[in-house]
């Protein structure tokens, strides 16, 4: 494989209890590619996500960012590859004690030496590129779901991240909403070149952007061979390779899903 | 009766569990206040919150905790013919004992708790993950301000309910009962040291810490309560927790600090 992977994930296990969440996830992350995750709700795509952001640890199993095993590093080296991540979190985690104009220029205080004049020329850049100009002073309790969202994604890409992470971030917009998204999405995409992953139910939409997809089902992420195995974490699937997969699930999965049907509503 | 081992054991564990991380926090937190960069505007806002907003409180119940000692004293002090004792006996257990720890639990029940909720919904709605993914220290954030603030405000706190208190004492000794009112402070110059406001002094600014430390890493750590800490009820658990042992620990700590320093 020429391409690097970013992100690899060996094997990982997770359990809550006697719920075993992850059952051995293997995925790896090609950088300046777009990943799309889909699966069905409480499937585990969200704890993936925050694996690769070393909020949790694996149980076992290993997660690969940037070179680095992430479950055993310092705080200190941690801390030095998030300034790479833009993270959306599916509920979009805003701070609710600020508005929305400090909640996307936080990590431009925090981080950055700029003025309050830089900082607000980029912080109403990106409002406007989300469509949410003119909430400045409101706070996030002000504001509905779709909007937070999009101001979500404004404070991910407010530093222009080299990877990013959203965690369903068309959920709970109407179809123009999420449209306008996956359009400005590509755009960025193409001219900063991140790597991106994308946790999505918006399938077969989100095919279109997607350079490869990885179904996880039953704590695995789905492998291509027709005995249903474990994807092998060296091999993601583009998303042709994906339609004609010969696994079965992945096969129920592509024919259920030319509607807008859930991955916990099919019997497989 | 293995059953009962097994609970004992795992109560046990949890608890040691617990205190190590709450250690940890509270060093993790010391360094944030030490390490620059240093942010002044933050300190400012909590300092307002935790201290400001907590002065009408400690008025109330400091004129009348004096005032209450202004009655007890004289009665006590009258069946000696001592109450020209009654100045420097109110200032002397406002100064030594009941200001701190009074100041101190008024401000748990004000702040703490609020602090503890703030910091629990931060947690349970992925706000202190969002910090962490921005490389943002939560500690340095969220925490560092507190902390400080707490230690500025506890011994200001303190020196307003000695005040206020000692003029609740002379408000009923001297203008209900009729002390002496040139008595009441000459007595008060007189047996008041600079030991006593010290230990004064010293006995707010650890409650200060404790309270800031006890309630915020409460918060802090309610996804690892135990019973579970999600949600509202979670957040409201920890926060009761929060009160009780802060109280507790202020008045465990208020004997120990007592011992050493007198
Ligand atoms: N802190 C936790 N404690 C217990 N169970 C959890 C916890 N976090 C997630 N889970 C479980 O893990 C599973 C996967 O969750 P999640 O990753 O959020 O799913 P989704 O695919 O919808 O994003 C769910 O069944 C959930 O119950
Ligand atoms: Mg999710």
């Amino acid at each position: 494989m020429k391409e690097k992977a970013v992100v690899q994930m060996v094997d990982v296990r997770k359990s809550y209890g006697s719920q075993e969440v992850l059952k051995g996830v293997n995925l790896s992350i090609i950088e300046g590619k777009t990943t799309v995750i889909v699966g069905g709700s409480g499937q585990g795509k969200s704890q993936i996500i925050k694996h690769i952001l070393g909020l949790i640890r694996p149980d076992s199993g290993s997660v690969i960012v940037y070179g680095r095993d992430i479950s055993n590093i310092s705080k200190k080296e941690l801390k030095k590859i998030r300034t790479n991540f833009g993270v959306l979190f599916q509920n979009a985690a805003l701070f609710d004690s600020m508005t929305v104009f400090d909640n996307v220029a936080l990590p431009l205080r925090e981080r950055t030496k700029m003025s309050e004049h830089e900082i607000k020329k980029i912080v109403s850049e990106k409002l406007v590129m989300m469509d949410v100009e003119g909430t400045n002073e409101k706070y996030p309790a002000q504001l509905s779901g779709g909007m937070r969202k999009r101001v979500g994604l404004a404070r991910a890409l407010v530093l222009d991240p080299k990877i990013i992470f959203f965690d369903e971030p068309t959920t709970g917009l109407d179809v123009k909403k999420s449209n306008e998204i996956y359009r400005v999405f590509s755009k960025t995409q193409k001219d900063l070149g991140y790597t991106a992953v994308i946790v999505s139910h918006d399938v077969p939409k989100i095919f279109n952007l997607a350079d490869y997809v990885a179904l996880l089902y039953n704590g695995v992420v789905q492998g291509r061979g027709p005995s249903g195995e474990n994807q092998l974490s060296d091999s993601p699937m583009t998303p042709e390779e994906f339609q004609l997969s010969d696994n079965p699930i992945i096969k129920e999965f592509v024919e259920t899903t030319m509607g807008p049907l859930y991955l916990s509503e099919m019997e497989v | 009766m293995l059953n009962f081992f097994e609970k004992t054991g795992a109560y046990a564990l949890y608890y040691v569990n617990e205190a190590g991380r709450m250690g940890i926090f509270l060093l993790n937190s010391i360094m944030s206040v030490v390490k620059p960069p240093y942010k002044i505007y933050p300190i400012i806002r909590q300092t307002y919150i935790i201290g400001t907003l907590s002065i009408f409180v400690i008025l109330f119940t400091g004129v009348f905790t004096g005032m209450v000692l202004g009655l007890q004293g004289y009665h006590t002090l009258n069946k000696f013919g001592a109450e020209g004792l009654l100045g420097s006996a109110v200032a002397l257990s406002l100064i030594r004992e009941l200001g701190p720890v009074l100041a101190a639990l008024m401000v748990t029940g004000r702040a703490g708790s609020a602090i503890c909720a703030e910091i629990g919904v931060m947690r349970n709605s992925e706000q202190i993950d969002a910090l962490e993914c921005m490389a943002i220290d939560p500690h340095k954030y969220i925490m560092a301000p507190k902390f400080v603030a707490g230690i500025i405000s506890m011994p200001l706190l303190t020196a307003i309910f000695d005040v206020t208190g000692i003029l609740g004492g002379y408000m009923v000794g001297v203008g209900m009962l009729g002390a002496n009112r040139g008595t009441y402070f000459a007595s008060m110059y007189k047996d008041v040291e600079f030991n006593d406001i010290y230990m004064g002094l010293i006995k707010s600014l650890c409650f200060g810490i404790l309270i800031i430390w006890i309630c915020s890493s409460k918060g802090y750590f309610v996804h690892l309560s135990r019973g579970g800490g999600f949600g509202a009820e979670g957040v409201s658990r920890v926060t009761t927790n929060a009160v009780v042992l802060s109280s507790v620990s202020i008045l465990l700590f208020d004997f120990f600090l007592t011992s050493v320093l007198l």
